[in-house]
């Protein structure tokens, strides 16, 4: 299982600010290892985040986002306690879920 | 009013030209600004803290052949003390009758402890199997010890006569390019590129040059423990690689941890 992110919500009014840290090595697909071959892409194609259950955000990645991605978004309508879970999905078919309650 | 300084560097090695800012009242130049924007930018979801999280758990995980977990080693502090130490490393060890800096001394409990293989762990390129441990083991410690200020100890003869030998290391020249660690790190405002050159014979400040180690480089994706930093610095002079936790290591960075002596850690940091 791949290694957790780190995810850290932040509300202010009725606003609460998402910053999630996904631990992934992103292979864009492009890179040579020192043999000269071609080193497979291996990175995150889906992102979805969720509050409360309800899914609030998606996103389609491809090889240009870079290694260990950072995410930040902001979510309308989210108080203290709410739960944020943000999942994706790779070119190898693994995901990971992990969640965080907003403060 | 803007001062502009022009600094040279020695003729042959490396030529620097270009506009330098003293610090304390001029104004900044529109470049330095955005270097420091960019560079406040990037602090925000610092990779580090995924290695944290790794090293610490790692730290409480059964281990190695004697299935131990780490949580008995002795940093300096007594068994299992995190909170703090990184900020008083290297320093001597009474049991093994030596100046140790972090990673020669998680070396050391890795191997009393947990009965893996010190020797092995040295000889590991950085980044691969347990010497990618090591590192994120270090940025955890590290991180246990964030904003405090640097109190390296110089009481013991051993300690003081690391401190000694790092300082002739650190003004030794030598390599192809006749370099020493003071070539570029000797003098006050000097800068190679757009990269600062922090003066390491004094105290260069809060979060600059040793006390900005373990840090993350969004270059290349790596985290990057001190000794890996050193290492890397013997690369660029094109020295001979030196021994991973070896004496000559250790001795360089207690002579740039007591010059940090007062300053802040921001460890682990993120750079470029």
């Amino acid at each position: 299982m791949a290694d957790p992110m780190r995810i850290r919500a932040q509300v202010k009014g009725d606003v609460a600010t998402v910053r999630v840290l996904m631990s992934h090595e992103m292979e864009s697909g492009q890179r040579k290892d020192s043999a000269g071959n071609l080193v497979p892409a291996m990175h995150i194609t889906e992102v979805s985040a969720s509050l409360n259950g309800a899914v609030i955000l998606t996103a389609d990645w491809g090889s240009a986002v870079s290694k260990n991605p950072f995410l930040q978004f902001m979510v309308k309508g989210a108080k203290a306690g709410d739960k944020i879970a943000v999942t994706w999905k790779d070119t190898k078919g693994d995901t990971r879920t992990d969640e965080a309650t907003a403060s | 009013m803007k001062k502009i300084t022009f600094v040279a560097k020695v003729a042959g090695v490396v030529a620097i030209t270009g506009a330098l800012l003293p610090g304390a009242f001029a104004q900044k130049s529109a470049a330095v600004q955005s270097i420091e924007e960019y560079r406040a930018m990037l602090a925000d979801g610092n990779p580090s803290e995924l290695f944290e999280a790794k090293g610490e758990d790692l730290w409480k995980q059964k281990r190695g052949p004697k299935q131990a977990t780490l949580q008995q080693c002795d940093l300096g502090q007594g068994p299992g003390v995190v909170k703090g130490v990184f900020v008083t490393l290297p320093r001597y060890f009474a049991d093994t009758n030596k100046v140790q800096d972090l990673e020669s001394r998680l070396l050391t409990c890795m191997e009393t402890l947990q009965g893996l293989n010190a020797a092995e762990i040295a000889k590991t390129p950085f980044g691969k199997g347990e010497k990618a441990n090591m590192t994120a083991l270090a940025t955890w410690i590290a991180a246990e010890s964030r904003d405090m200020k640097f109190a390296l100890p110089q009481s013991h003869e051993q300690e003081k006569v690391a401190y000694e030998v790092g300082k002739r290391l650190f003004f030794q020249r030598g390599g192809p390019h006749d370099f020493s660690c003071a070539s570029c790190h000797g003098g006050d405002n000097w800068r190679i590129r757009l990269q600062d050159l922090p003066n390491l014979t004094k105290n260069p400040g809060d979060g600059i040059g040793f006390a900005a180690w373990p840090a993350y480089r969004v270059s290349n994706g790596q985290m990057w423990s001190m000794q890996h930093r050193l290492n890397d610095c013997y690369r660029q002079q094109r020295f001979p690689e030196p021994g991973y936790a070896s004496d000559v290591t250790i001795a360089l960075a207690t002579y740039l941890g007591v010059n940090s002596n007062g300053s802040k850690s921001v460890a682990p940091a993120i750079k470029r």
